[in-house]
């Protein structure tokens, strides 16, 4: 059981050092992320021209689908997850996330109750 | 297998050493910079939605604008994400005419984007749709102009490196400034799926 585990561990490392080579993404991941990317721009145009859901609810799919957009990008286009800075890249993007939501949601927050500028 | 297990280990060490290396560390940095500008335009987005709806008796996001060209402009932009991942592709393949017809290719459909953001801005200034007409639309003006300003950087920034590329070819060097301005490319493509939902289409519903 525990040869397996370390077996299990050294393969990892193992591989990533093969991602060393192969960290750059293959066709078939770009023509992936391209076709997704695609599908998840051409929904929220569908059902906000032809008004198929209420309002709220459209908000909320368009923006979840943009995020979506976001990781394939992130997953597919930059490889996020690949090379050997991949943890401080994702610590950075992290702490950029929490800034962005802090700042755009404190914004909202504070501005749709500030009764003097309205 | 201790044997296996003990070489890993030392095999990982070395790797930590690796991350000294100048070029992937430049990499790092650029992504730190990426992220700095994410907050960039965290701050012009919240300053557009606090703002889109004080139009001060101007013309409102659904009066004034044109979906026909935004939706050419996206697709413009996401394919031309698409063959900047695919330059990079035939970097790592040691391509370098590949890698420079692509690059070509990305910096067409980069200026065609331009192209068309600058004539609608046009027909809206035209249509009295300036900055200074509402809060509104120095928000949109701010935010949609930023993220034009970054593309037509990005442009000349790809017409530098393709003159370089051809100069020098594939090294080191090259190779880490291709992979930055991917990524730059990558990051835009993103903020305009973001300026497209919260811009248009929400301005739009």
């Amino acid at each position: 059981m525990a040869q397996s585990t370390h077996s299990h561990g050294s393969h990892g490392h193992g591989q990533g050092h093969g991602g060393h080579e192969g960290g750059h993404g293959s066709l078939k991941s770009y023509v992936i992320g391209f076709l997704l990317s695609i599908v998840l721009t051409i929904i929220p145009l569908v059902v906000v021209m032809n008004d198929m859901m209420s309002k709220n609810g459209t908000i909320v799919l368009i923006l979840i689908l943009a995020v979506l957009q976001f990781v394939v990008q992130l997953w597919f286009f930059m490889h996020l997850k690949e090379g050997e800075n991949a943890k401080w890249n994702i610590a950075a993007l992290l702490f950029a996330v929490l800034i962005l939501v802090v700042v755009v949601a404190g914004s909202i927050w504070i501005m749709t109750y500030n009764t003097v500028a309205h | 297998m201790a044997n296996t297990v003990s070489h890993q280990a030392g095999d990982h060490h070395g790797h930590e050493h690796g991350h000294h290396d100048p070029e992937s560390l430049k990499t790092l940095g650029f992504w730190i910079f990426l992220m700095t500008d994410v907050i960039i335009f965290g701050c012009l987005f919240a300053v557009y939605i606090v703002l889109r709806n004080n139009t001060a008796g101007g013309p409102t996001a659904e009066e004034l604008f044109k979906m026909p060209g935004v939706i050419a402009e996206t697709f413009i932009l996401l394919t031309s994400s698409f063959t900047s991942g695919l330059a990079v592709l035939m970097m790592h393949a040691g391509k370098k005419k590949a890698l420079i017809g692509w690059l070509a290719v990305t910096a067409l459909l980069g200026a065609a984007f331009i192209g068309l953001e600058l004539y609608e801005f046009v027909e809206m200034v035209h249509e009295g749709a300036t900055i200074s007409t509402s809060g509104f639309l120095s928000g949109f003006f701010t935010l949609v102009g930023t993220h034009g300003l970054h593309v037509s950087i990005g442009l000349i920034w790809m017409v530098g490196l393709m003159l370089q590329l051809r100069r020098r070819g594939i090294t080191p060097v090259t190779k880490r400034k291709v992979e930055v301005l991917s990524l730059y490319w990558h990051f835009l493509d993103v903020v305009w799926i973001f300026v497209l939902t919260v811009v248009y289409l929400m301005g739009v519903m």
